[in-house]
């Protein structure tokens, strides 16, 4: 148990016991899945196939030309029936691959397993890139980027990340008590793959036998220099800059990444992603997901094919009689509500939280009273209720100066302003002025 | 059809509704120690005081089309308006100022969040300076509740020490439970803190403001004492007068005081020098209505005085 930690916080309701428990269910590969070619940060991949095409599970489908990209692949085996604009979880309309199945599922890999420390560190890297592996955490930035840092960087840290600060998700604790060895053995690929020596692997401490599991399972190699460490319960303790602050005091400068202190940050389900990719040789096609929320009859823990509705998701968990007010691919505090069922599970979708109408938070906006709770919570340390007024008044210049580009948009301001005021919303309006 | 917002999409409980009911909670100790010691003549100009600030404010809101009224901010102006007058006043007084609070303090700027100055200090410095005689007319405390009318007058302890008089000073054990002439809410500092405790609990408030701003006043009145220097009492100046009532719920409101720990600070170390000076100098006995509304006038300033503004995560000294 560590006791360090980093300013501010929130302590919202972790509402976790209705998954937790649940052991992850293989949802079917769907009859028809839709395959964005953009599912991570960074440039979209071009399309390989063809209208018409069959294709086999774990082929690639759309090719990544630019660096700071992840190829996709086909996540069922069937024909490809249309190459066009569908519907995205991040919104707007997306450039998607849509493969009708055959249900023979037949995949399109060696069925060997590969040694992994026979690898060389540039052959993981590849291997990771064509496997089109991102961070499964949610902000799904491509992971060979991470895994190649400028030489200038010296990198000394290996983190695993398996907080799952955000309320509601399950998906990586599960993981993590089910894969504690591949999750390990990930961490261990991905530290030869960098070159380096320590890895530390965080985890809250509300997870008890996730921590013990793992421990076991790091405890069996005494050659591997892991540590285990378990970390006060709050929000958003797996916010990567605060996570880094927690273990190693160390902080990310302003504007700067966590390479800049040395270190690389990977969420635990990437890290069996790897493992998976390395090992299996098996492409990025499948992700667990927990379907939870007042909206669900039966909450779960699916393991479901990258492209699978959304609908078929919460249509396997049951939807509650009541009258459902917001679909959010992610947990409460910064995932991103739905305008339709039909957008498909992506590389990034760690949840699906279901929320009844009356959950709504729908309070109007009142004005400010400078109570200062958003400052006194923001683990960023920036003054949020300044930036507000300023992104109000259009002094755009003023809100930077005050921080606008720090705010990481955990949320924890918003959860606690008095005023109600969605200052997430105007911050993320903000940065988007700013860059015009 | 789905509900379409930013994250986060929960949200604690926390409102200015409940805030406001906090601040109500926490003044219940002080106005009744008012109460007891002065019985009706407190107990009126408080019921008036608060009716008419909430009248004013359903009038203002009518007229500006606002629905949202209900958060509970005018029933906060009327009773810590109707703390700061003397007992006894002709209820006339409580209503006028309560009116001018509402409507000259807050809702001239836009109403509650946008008001520069403390609403129930602008009511009090109307009334100061519109009717000087009844405001500074003082009941002796007489736990009058039932004995019907009390006309026998007093000074303040700080009159007393400013105009020379001959009365006695109360001790200071009167002066802690507020068993002395002065303001409805104002004499029990016992009361007082009772309240300011539970919003600490509460983490409404902050402790920066009321240490810095008693402890200056604190301080600087030993030092300037009436005997020469560091001859002066301390204790009795914080305990006499507004001081902790000020302290602890006029210099605390949010809308009106700095937002950062440091800007806090300057405040309240600007206000308590004030007191010091208009105590010492001016030609009023007591200076913290004055010194708060001084201090909220540069609030602003304060604010956007980079020094004040708490270092940013991973911000690199230059």
């Amino acid at each position: 148990m560590i006791n360090s930690s980093f300013y501010g916080g929130i302590h919202p309701e972790d509402s976790k016991t209705s998954t937790d428990t649940k052991e992850i269910l293989n949802l079917l590969p769907p009859k028809k899945a839709i395959i964005p070619l953009l599912q991570h940060i960074g440039a979209i991949c071009k399309p390989v196939v063809n209208i018409g095409d069959i294709v086999k599970v774990g082929q690639k489908i759309g090719n990544a030309h630019a660096f700071i990209s992840a190829p996709v692949h086909a996540t069922i085996s069937g024909k490809v029936v249309d190459i066009c604009p569908m519907p995205h979880p991040l919104g707007r309309k997306v450039l998607s691959i849509i493969i009708e199945s055959d249900e023979t599922d037949t995949w399109a890999i060696k069925e060997t397993k590969r040694e992994w420390k026979t690898l060389n560190p540039e052959r993981i890297k590849h291997i990771i890139r064509e496997a089109g592996v991102v961070g499964l955490g949610g902000a799904a930035f491509p992971t060979h980027v991470k895994l190649n840092p400028p030489e200038n960087k010296k990198i000394n840290t290996y983190i695993l990340n398996g907080a799952e600060c955000e309320p509601f998700l399950t998906a990586d604790h599960r993981l993590m008590l089910e894969y504690a060895k591949q999750v390990v053995t990930g961490l261990k690929i991905l530290m030869k793959a960098t070159g380096v020596k320590k890895g530390i692997i965080g985890i809250e401490q509300n997870k008890p036998d996730a921590l013990k599991k793992i421990a076991d399972e790091i405890n069996k190699e005494s050659d591997a220099n892991i540590d285990i460490i378990a970390l006060k319960v709050k929000y958003p303790q797996g916010a990567e800059k605060q996570l880094i602050k927690t273990l190693l005091k160390r902080e990310v400068p302003s504007g700067g990444l966590p390479m800049d202190v040395g270190v690389i940050v990977s969420n635990v389900g990437t890290s069996f992603a790897v493992y998976e990719s390395v090992v299996e040789r098996k492409p990025l096609v499948e992700r667990i997901v927990t379907v939870i929320g007042k909206g669900i009859m039966n909450p779960q823990n699916l393991r479901v094919r990258i492209g699978t509705p959304f609908s078929s998701l919460i249509e396997t968990c049951g939807e509650v009689k009541e009258e459902i007010g917001k679909i959010i691919m992610g947990g409460p505090m910064m995932g991103i509500a739905q305008y339709t069922t039909d957008v498909p599970v992506i590389k990034g979708t760690s949840g699906i939280l279901v929320q009844t109408k009356d959950e709504v938070c729908d309070k109007p906006e009142e004005c400010c009273i400078r109570c200062g709770n958003c400052a006194s919570v923001c683990p960023m340390k920036i003054l949020p209720n300044v930036i507000t007024s300023s992104i109000k008044n259009d002094q755009l210049e003023h809100a930077k100066e005050y921080g606008l580009l720090d705010c990481i948009e955990c949320g924890a301001c918003t959860y606690v302003c008095p005023a109600h005021i969605p200052i997430v919303h105007y911050i993320k309006y903000g940065k988007t002025r700013l860059k015009k | 059809m789905y509900t379409l917002s930013i994250s986060p999409h929960i949200h604690s409980s926390l409102s200015v509704k409940n805030i406001m009911l906090d601040v109500i909670i926490a003044l219940v100790p002080a106005l009744g120690m008012g109460i007891y010691f002065f019985g009706t003549q407190a107990l009126y100009p408080i019921v008036i005081s608060v009716l008419t600030a909430v009248i004013t404010e359903l009038i203002i809101s009518k007229i500006r089309g606002l629905k949202t009224i209900s958060n509970g901010s005018a029933i906060v102006t009327g009773l810590l308006l109707a703390m700061i007058i003397p007992p006894g006043v002709p209820l006339w007084l409580p209503a006028v100022g309560s009116a001018c609070a509402v409507i000259l303090g807050k809702e001239v700027f836009g109403g509650l969040g946008r008001n520069i100055f403390n609403p129930a200090l602008i009511g009090r410095a109307i009334l100061m300076a519109s009717w000087p005689t009844f405001m500074t007319t003082w009941l002796e405390p007489k736990l009058s509740f039932f004995e019907g009318i009390d006309t026998i007058t007093s000074a303040t302890p700080l009159a007393i020490v400013k105009l020379n008089l001959s009365q006695e000073l109360p001790s200071y054990w009167n002066l802690f439970i507020g068993n002395t002439g002065g303001c409805i809410g104002e004499t029990s500092a016992i009361a007082i803190l009772l309240g300011a405790i539970f919003l600490f609990i509460r983490k409404r408030i902050s402790w920066h403001i009321p240490v810095s701003y008693i402890g200056c006043v604190a301080l600087l009145s030993w030092i300037f004492g009436h005997n020469g220097l560091f001859t002066g009492d301390a204790l009795f100046s914080v305990l006499s007068g507004g001081l902790i009532l000020g302290a602890f719920f006029m210099a605390t409101d949010y809308v009106t005081t700095p937002i950062t720990p440091k800007g806090k600070i300057i405040f309240g170390l600007g206000a308590g020098i004030i007191v010091v000076l208009i105590r010492l100098k001016g030609g009023y006995p007591e200076g913290v209505c004055y010194s708060i509304l001084l201090m909220n006038a540069v609030t602003p300033l304060i604010d956007r005085w980079k020094w004040t503004i708490p270092k940013k995560f991973g911000e690199i000294n230059a």
